[in-house]
């Protein structure tokens, strides 16, 4: 283990860990926003919407992320999209994790048992009153685990830029490896760098569903 | 104000692809009645019960409320403003008690009120503790359903579907979840909702509680109402064959 | 600059030839992963302290870390360390191995919900624990966790487009080669995309059947 080559490198991992953070959160807020209108044209009352979101999470799930990233990057341009590599690599993970997200939303809505709908709408409520205050805030509890698997994925997958040249972590491991040719020193800072930022998302995430249980 | 048809069922038809659940079904309810509904499982007592607020909507048929059609046939947007109006007036309890779990008794009874009805705050929780008052729940107001007993369960489900002050309540079954000696705490419940008159249609399988509460029993088989009378008729003296094998097995256990 | 479909029909052959290397990683690293995550399970169950902890290190390090830094350790460091792999064989070790810890978490899972109710019942039969393990237990654990491992076949099939990055030829770079004479990326990789989707299709399907035949032979 070369510990004096890892002193002398490991600023420039921080670095790229904070655009691996960055990265992250922005794919999150982005993946919630596509999983919560997904979910929201899944089930909907009319069949174009649940037959666009379908359609949605189908093509994305099918196919793989990288293809999905090199598609807006380097084939956006054509169609007029012209994105830096940050920029794209954030929208396609965020579409893509989104897909994910929309089905495990999806899940915890329709987890909520039947009655409680049947209860409200008995009330009177409508609904959209029904979702709001009945459903959603009982799905919402169930959701926070596995969403935090989806951003688990979402926080590895982010590595998927590096190809694009995005300078995260994994694309500045691969950098040095190519310069230093110290792949498991490489390896380990970048690894234990990802690790660090799961562990802290996890600790949040575990948080976030201990509040949640409390009531 | 007696014999004034309430609720009126004409014609009642509901199948769910090939099979007929409903066929057919005619049934008026007075103001101030209490008819209960017996049959075997599968007869589709639910399925009538759940027609009357266009839970489960009818194939063909209709169902008024005083004078208001429930299933009229409108578009969309309008289809709901007019059954989450009708809905106020119809009150609902179920099997299963379906109490939200994430509030608490008194959210539970108040949400439905401020919201559809523009209750403040503290009209909606004087509101809430009449009817918890009236159910024998007070001290539980603050509680979450999941700290409560079966029948105080349901008992909180009957508040929260009084509060709407609704013109005539449902029951289906809303005692057969409980373990046996919670069932007489919301039997006696709906039994004071009786003396003060309430329009009550009651789906139950208990016979002895049907005789002693209800003034009109349909009995209920293969979709179609097969005989129907008072308690004294139905229970002691049926006229049909297969109310009589019913009740050799209801009530002889 | 517009889109341009008609080039694609004339690189047929070379994307055709890609999706067949895809298949054929995606076959082996799948059995990669199957039988190193039934290896691994056992080990972290039943192992040797002194192979036990290295495989938990490892399993750690690798639910923990990109698949993608993997596959560049993995490239690189066994060059480094002297072994010079032909790139396919080192995508196959790296994906193979990557699911194959997720897959081991599975059968380990499995595997203690199964030992509780059979171990008993086979070890009065005579039987050693070895060959409890060996035949009673992980034949059921395994065939009990064939659907949720069939998922991760289809990430896999998925992921395997990384290994283009370490010059794997397959489907992904195959679509490359393809844009660097024609210059048209989005006709290409939406090609390629679309071959994915089949693939994955199809996949999807016989894990389907896989599963209803499972579930008729209990
Ligand atoms: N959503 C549905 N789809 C298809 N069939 C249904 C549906 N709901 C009810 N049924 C069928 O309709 C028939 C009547 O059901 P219903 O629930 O009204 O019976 P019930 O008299 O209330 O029985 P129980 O005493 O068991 O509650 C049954 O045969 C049932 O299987
Ligand atoms: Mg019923």
């Amino acid at each position: 283990m070369d510990y004096e080559l890892i002193l002398r490198v490991y600023p420039f991992f921080i670095e790229a860990a904070w655009v691996t953070i960055q990265l992250s959160i922005l794919t999150a807020l982005l993946g919630l926003t596509c999983g919560a209108l997904g979910a929201a044209a899944r089930m909907s009352r009319l069949a174009v919407f649940r037959w666009i979101g379908a359609t949605y999470v189908s093509i994305i799930r099918g196919t793989p992320a990288l293809i999905q990233i090199f598609i807006l990057y380097f084939g956006g341009p054509q169609i007029g999209i012209q994105l830096d590599s940050f920029s794209a690599g954030t929208i396609a993970l965020g579409v893509n994790i989104g897909a994910y997200m929309t089905e495990t939303i999806r899940g915890a809505i329709q987890s909520v048992d039947r009655g409680q709908t049947e209860a409200a709408r008995t009330l009177g409520m409508g609904r959209w009153e029904t979702m709001r205050k009945v459903v959603l805030p009982q799905a919402a509890r169930m959701m926070i685990r596995p969403l935090g698997v989806n951003i688990n994925a979402l926080i590895k997958g982010t590595a998927l830029v590096a190809p694009i040249s995005v300078v995260e972590l994994t694309y500045t491991a691969q950098r040095f490896i190519g310069s230093t040719y110290k792949p498991f020193e490489m390896f380990l800072l970048s690894g234990l760098l990802y690790m660090i930022i799961i562990y802290a998302v996890g600790q949040v995430i575990n948080w976030l569903d201990r509040r949640a249980r409390i009531t | 104000m007696t014999n004034q048809a309430f609720v009126t069922i004409k014609n009642a038809a509901k199948s769910y692809g090939n099979l007929e659940v409903l066929k057919d079904i005619n049934l008026t309810v007075e103001r101030g009645q209490i008819v209960a509904i017996i049959g075997p499982s599968g007869s589709g007592k639910s399925t009538l019960l759940r027609a009357i607020n266009e839970l489960d909507p009818l194939t063909s048929g209709e169902v008024w409320l005083e004078d208001v059609q429930i299933n009229k046939k409108l578009p969309f947007r309008q289809y709901e403003a007019h059954v989450n109006q009708v809905r106020q007036d119809i009150g609902m309890v179920f099997q299963h008690f379906n109490l939200f779990p994430h509030l608490t008794v008194r959210g539970n009874i108040t949400l439905a009120p401020r919201m559809l009805k523009g209750l403040s705050e503290a009209d909606a929780n004087k509101l809430a503790e009449e009817q918890l008052a009236k159910v024998g729940l007070s001290e539980k107001i603050d509680e979450y359903p999941s700290r409560l007993s079966g029948g105080q369960k349901q008992r909180v489900a009957i508040a929260r579907a009084l509060a709407m002050k609704p013109k005539v309540m449902l029951f289906d079954e809303a005692t057969s979840a409980l373990d046996p000696e919670l069932v007489e705490e919301v039997n006696q419940v709906m039994k004071q909702l009786a003396e003060e008159h309430m329009t009550m249609i009651i789906v139950t399988h208990e016979m002895d509680f049907a005789a002693s509460v209800c003034d009109r029993v349909l009995f209920m088989d293969q979709g179609v109402v097969v005989e129907e009378g008072p308690p004294s008729v139905i229970f002691q003296n049926p006229k049909e064959e297969r109310t009589r094998n019913f009740l050799r097995k209801h009530l002889s256990r | 600059m517009g889109l341009d479909f008609s080039v694609v029909p004339d690189y047929f052959g070379v994307l055709a030839m890609g999706a067949g290397w895809t298949i054929a990683i995606t076959i082996c690293a799948g059995l990669l992963s199957f039988f190193g995550g039934i290896v691994f399970a056992v080990i972290a169950l039943y192992g040797h302290w002194a192979l036990r902890l290295p495989v938990r290190a490892f399993a750690f390090l690798f639910m923990g870390t990109p698949l993608l830094l993997q596959l560049f350790l993995i490239y690189f460091g066994l060059i480094q360390i002297g072994i010079d792999l032909p790139a396919f064989v080192a995508g196959v070790i790296g994906l193979g191995l990557h699911f194959a810890v997720y897959n081991s978490e599975l059968i380990q899972a499995s595997i203690l919900a199964v030992d509780k109710g059979q171990y008993e019942g086979a070890r009065t039969l005579g039987l050693s624990r070895g060959q409890t393990l060996r035949r009673i237990v992980i034949p059921q654990a395994v065939r009990a966790v064939i659907p949720p491992m069939g998922n991760n076949m289809i990430a896999l099939l998925k992921d395997s487009a990384l290994v283009s990055v370490i010059g794997v030829m397959e489907l992904t770079l195959a679509a490359q080669q393809a844009i660097s004479r024609t210059y048209r990326p989005f006709e290409f990789y939406l090609a390629a995309a679309f071959c994915y989707y089949i693939v994955n299709l199809a996949l999807e399907a016989g894990l389907r059947h896989l599963e209803r035949r499972i579930a008729a032979s209990r």
